[in-house]
């Protein structure tokens, strides 16, 4: 991949969930793109704001959040200024969405083909049900749904079946975005590998760019080409997923990646024990969000937040170790790995 | 801390639990329909004939996907669910033939830890109560104690300052934190077996490996064994001493950890070490997966269970039902076909 075709450009996207304990900052400022058929991980803990920024990508976040700022450009338009009608185009036909749990998804007394049925009549009205049911019946035979399973209703199919369904129902209007918010995780293993190996296979036959949200972190290393972390409501680190599992840059991916558990016998035998848990986001640290439980952590990092710059080709990071300032002290840094 | 004699006690065998054969089938409910016509009575085989012991001070993983039959077995290993047939020895007892009361003393020395400690938490009670319950229940002659022995035990497990976290509510404390606040709850009556049922689930990468830690820290300080109830078989690396592999309530491969993960024996055992993603973009899984998705345990495969899945299946395996083999020290399999597996080299 050495020529990218930006799909969508997130610019500076604020979100902010006002509660009764004040404003929660559960996405800050926060940019990034995402190329035309690539599979962008974007990974963090709880509370770090990834289905957050999910959910907002199609403007679906919903009182008590609000997006507080920010630009989402799509094919070199503006979503923000789409009123509700374009957005309902959009939603669906340009950007589809599978969710954890495909049971909360679909409807419990609607059949597969018609769930497929509808989607397509929605946004095409003048499609008949005959054409319809046919480009649903083509996508079903490529997702390896059997025919029969047309008529079956949600309850009756597997939970991995379910995920296909909704993979296909994102496929059938011709999305070219696909965000998948923990998609795989209420699967078994097994099944999970098979439905990761199904995204690949669409992702290769259709074109469509998959932005896989996750706590995965695993997951992400088997599946994506690149990967974001976040962090506490931060984009702390982006770039090419080899680069990044190979040399992490920023210390919490860093610490991350050397507390996943790997299956592998002799590998990372000893986890590392990442100091604290995540902050609460209605009062979030001061400078860099991660500054609190940062083994490198710097006087500079309580004062200012830093920038996300680029360092190498397509490797961004948001750490002071890696900027300078006229108030940084030199001798307080540690020579990263 | 407490009297612990039974710990001590010179003439104790080298099992804590002891399972044989063990079933746990649940009844379907029939129709009205079905009554009339005087239809079959189904069963729901959630555990069918599983035998396994568990070794003082070890640590012995059960794992398996949704429908394996892990949890059901956990329970019945505690006397939380009674058995359909088969055997359950704690410590020499057999479970069964206990009357309820002396059970119910008996669970003093066999606590649980879930999944969700939210759900596990009384939402009205305080911390230091919540884990102080055990105590009254178990120990009421010295209540005068109690207080301390909490404090004690919240310090353990790194409810620190203890006395600051004691009149806090579960709805104040982070998901990590509440786990902790589980641990505490089972350890406090001084346990010998604790069921740990999934208990880091829920935790996140970073508080998971402090959790594991402290599992481990703690089964050492208190001469614990546990039965550790996992769907992660990349977790259970770190904390597991031996390990069953479940499918469709049996056991089809058993061992210490490192054997089995180092020379799994079944074919299923094999594609569920492949399916689990590792941490390196360079070592994608390239090994196909098997097809389909774990059957109905109504009506469960002929033979083998896993004959329908297995890419190796000859006409035996639908035929007749494979037996556990020892075929490495301390390894069994039940497959037909293991021994294709014992040369292949693993890294």
């Amino acid at each position: 991949m050495t020529e990218h075709k930006i799909l969508m450009k997130i610019c500076d996207l604020s979100v902010t969930y006002t509660t009764r304990l004040g404003q929660v900052s559960a996405v800050d400022k926060v940019s990034f793109d995402i190329y035309k058929g690539e599979i962008l991980g974007l990974v963090g803990e709880s509370g770090c704001g990834k289905s957050t920024m999910g959910k907002a990508l199609m403007r679906m976040i919903q009182p008590p959040g609000q997006i507080t700022g920010g630009q989402i450009i799509f094919n070199g338009e503006d979503i923000m200024t789409y009123n509700e009608n374009q957005m309902r185009d959009f939603r669906g036909r340009k950007v589809s969405m599978i969710f954890q749990d495909p049971m909360t998804s679909l409807n419990p007394v609607q059949r597969v083909d018609e769930h497929i049925v509808e989607a397509i009549q929605v946004h095409e009205p003048k499609t008949k049900v005959d054409e319809a049911l046919e480009r649903a019946g083509t996508l079903v035979r490529k997702l390896g749904i059997q025919k029969r399973r047309m008529n079956s209703y949600p309850h009756q199919l597997s939970g991995g079946m379910r995920q296909r369904v909704m993979v296909g129902l994102g496929l059938v209007l011709n999305a070219d975005l696909i965000v998948a918010d923990e998609a795989t995780t209420s699967l078994d293993v097994i099944v999970e590998a098979k439905l990761a190996d199904q995204l690949r296979d669409i992702r290769d036959e259709f074109g469509v760019s998959l932005l896989v949200i996750t706590h995965n972190i695993a997951l992400v290393a088997e599946l994506s080409d690149r990967v974001a972390v976040m962090y506490a409501g931060h984009l702390v680190e982006i770039g090419n997923v080899e680069p990044i599992f190979d040399n992490p840059l920023h210390p919490y991916t860093k610490g991350l990646l050397r507390s996943i558990p790997n299956i592998k016998l002799n590998e990372n035998e000893d986890l590392y024990k990442m100091a604290g848990e995540p902050p609460n986001l209605t009062h979030p640290p001061s400078g860099c969000r991660f500054h609190p439980r940062c083994p490198n952590a710097m006087p500079i990092c309580q004062k200012y937040e830093p920038e996300l710059v680029e360092i190498s080709s397509g490797r961004l990071v948001k750490c002071w170790l890696y900027l300078d300032h006229p108030e940084k002290e030199q001798d307080t840094i540690e020579v990263p790995a | 801390m407490k009297d612990n004699g039974h710990k001590n006690s010179e003439n104790q065998n080298e099992y804590l639990v002891e399972i044989k054969d063990l079933r746990k089938w649940f009844p379907v409910p029939t129709t009205f329909i079905g009554q009339i016509f005087n239809q079959e009575r189904e069963y729901v085989r959630a555990v069918d004939g599983v035998s396994f012991n568990i070794r003082r001070g070890e640590v012995l993983g059960l794992a398996g996907e949704s429908g394996s039959g892990k949890t059901t077995i956990g329970r019945v290993s505690i006397g939380l669910e009674e058995k359909t047939e088969g055997e359950v020895h704690f410590d020499g007892i057999d479970l069964s033939k206990l009357p309820s009361e002396d059970l119910r003393k008996l669970r003093r020395r066999m606590q649980v830890i879930f999944q969700d400690p939210l759900a596990s938490l009384n939402p009205r009670m305080s911390l230091g109560d919540a884990i102080r319950q055990g105590l009254e229940i178990h120990y009421p002659e010295t209540a005068d104690q109690h207080r301390d022995i909490v404090i004690e035990i919240m310090e353990k497990v790194g409810l620190t300052p203890a006395r600051f976290y004691y009149n806090k509510f579960p709805h104040q404390i982070s998901g990590g934190q509440r786990q902790r606040v589980v641990i505490a709850r089972a350890l406090v009556t001084n346990p010998d077996l604790v069921l740990a049922d999934e208990p880091i689930a829920m935790a996140d990468v970073s508080v998971r490996a402090l959790l594991l830690d402290l599992m481990v820290k703690i089964k050492d300080e208190l001469n614990l064994t546990y039965l550790f109830i996992t769907h992660d078989l990349a977790t259970a690396k770190y904390i597991c001493d031996r390990i069953a592999i479940l499918y469709l309530g049996k056991i089809v491969e058993m061992g210490d950890l490192r054997e089995v993960y180092g020379h799994p024996l079944h074919p299923y055992t094999n594609a569920l070490l492949a399916a689990v993603p590792v941490p390196d973009p360079h070592e994608r899984r390239k090994e196909p997966m098997p097809k389909g998705e774990i059957p109905n345990p109504i009506h469960p495969p002929s033979g083998c269970r896993f004959h329908p899945r297995c890419p190796y299946a000859k006409d035996i395996c639908s035929e007749e039902e494979p037996i556990l083999r020892e075929l490495r020290p301390g390894h069994v399999v039940a497959c037909h076909f293991a021994e294709m597996f014992l040369d292949k080299k693993l890294s």
